[in-house]
């Protein structure tokens, strides 16, 4: 499914009302290895079909990063109900990043 | 049957890319192995600028050229993490979270890996005030106190960058000395917002939710001081993983591939390139002169 830009407007619409699990990619332009990870987070959301995926820019959503207490990106935090289930931070091979997803 | 490459190469940083671009152009057929994602450390630094013939690069795109380089020439990248490898009669076998495969030679160009503290229970600290990554991280600790664990030119730089936007930067060395270039240090002792805390021991990490304070012991005088800081970057350098090939060739105690400029290792036809191996200069230029050496001595050695 295709990804989608998540900002604080839009974050109860994308995450909180979501029936399927959210997947929540927090990264930023000036961080190396979240553009490592953006293509393997690309993969994951093409191949799992039951999840949505979004992005979110740290830079310009302070405020997102803030609530989720980043302090460390790349960041992946899966959602269920609205409610964080699982993150891990820091880059990590794809086998991860569906481990996290299915967990 | 499993796949059979010429050279398997491990690791697609510096080192390893450069080696498949140079294996590729002499007509042979490369997988280049990694574990994470291509392009190593390089990766986490927002500008190259000591990279002969480029002025300046993000280390993520110098990456994303080797990568589209080693690929473009036919080399192929495999997302896998190798387990081990053994030699056979004429070759190898190598192991993977994804199979085994066949080389006729391999390259070792496994790179190094973030050196931790080695506190207690470090890792629960990621995500929580430790980074080891402060051009990723340093944003979000803006008009906070921070401290940098190191004392060479990575822990000088990511302090300066620091100091420009965190209210206070603390710089814990374990020496009284540091090691980094005296430009760096000259900038750094000229910032108002930057403390030295140096001839230290790190004890303790505190914190309830995320990192409020860090814990050292002077080494001289054995006193305790507590640095209150909402973020640790650290930098203490980098180590070695090779451990798994141990059975193929010697590792020195601290780990890295014995190997000298010739990338040669004590068993015929593996190499040692980049970071992984010993030597005195770890940097992009000596990774990518180190990749051709490997890849030309492994051709050769595919010759004989």
């Amino acid at each position: 499914m295709a990804v989608v830009e998540v900002t604080s407007e839009n974050f109860d619409e994308v995450v909180g009302k979501s029936d399927v699990p959210v997947l929540l990619d927090f990264w930023a332009g000036w961080c190396g290895p979240c553009k490592m990870l953006s293509p393997i987070v690309d993969a994951v959301s093409e191949e799992e079909t039951g999840i949505r995926v979004g992005k979110v820019n740290v830079d310009g959503q302070e405020e997102l990063a803030a609530r989720f207490n980043i302090s460390s990106i790349p960041c992946l935090i899966l959602f269920k109900n609205g409610e964080e289930a699982g993150r891990s931070v820091g880059m990590i091979p794809k086998q991860k990043v569906l481990e996290l997803v299915r967990s | 049957m499993s796949e059979t490459y010429d050279i398997v190469i491990v690791g697609a940083g510096t080192a390893g890319l450069s080696a498949a671009i140079y294996a590729a152009r002499s007509g042979k057929s490369v997988m280049v192995f990694e574990q994470m994602s291509y392009g190593g450390q390089i990766v986490n630094t927002p500008e190259v600028a000591n990279y002969p013939g480029i002025a300046s690069i993000s280390g993520f795109d110098f990456a994303q050229g080797l990568y589209d380089q080693a690929t473009g020439l036919g080399a192929k990248v495999g997302f896998e993490s190798v387990l081990s490898a053994h030699k056979k009669e004429d070759g190898f076998i190598v192991k993977t979270d994804g199979g085994e495969y066949e080389a006729g030679a391999l390259i070792l160009a496994t790179g190094a890996k973030n050196r931790p503290l080695g506190m207690e229970h470090e890792e629960e600290w990621v995500g929580a005030g430790v980074s080891y990554c402060a051009t990723c991280d340093g944003a979000f600790f803006k008009d906070r106190e921070v401290a940098v664990a190191g004392g060479g030119n990575t822990a000088l730089e990511d302090a300066i960058f620091l100091s420009e936007y965190c209210s206070r930067v603390y710089l814990i060395h374990r020496r009284n000395e540091l090691r980094g270039e005296k430009h760096l240090q000259d900038v750094l002792r000229g910032r108002e917002n930057v403390e030295f805390v140096l001839n230290v021991a790190m004890k303790e990490l505190r914190g309830r939710d995320g990192l409020e304070e860090v814990v050292v012991t002077d080494k001289e005088t054995g006193e305790d001081r507590v640095i209150p800081v909402a973020g640790l970057f650290v930098a203490i350098g980098q180590m070695p993983e090779n451990g798994r090939f141990a059975n193929l060739v010697n590792l020195d105690d601290k780990g890295y591939i014995v190997a000298g400029e010739d990338c040669r290792t004590a068993a015929g036809g593996v190499f040692a390139a980049g970071d992984c191996r010993t030597k005195e200069v770890r940097q992009l230029t000596t990774a990518a002169a180190d990749g051709a050496v490997a890849a030309l001595a492994a051709c050769a050695y595919l010759r004989e």
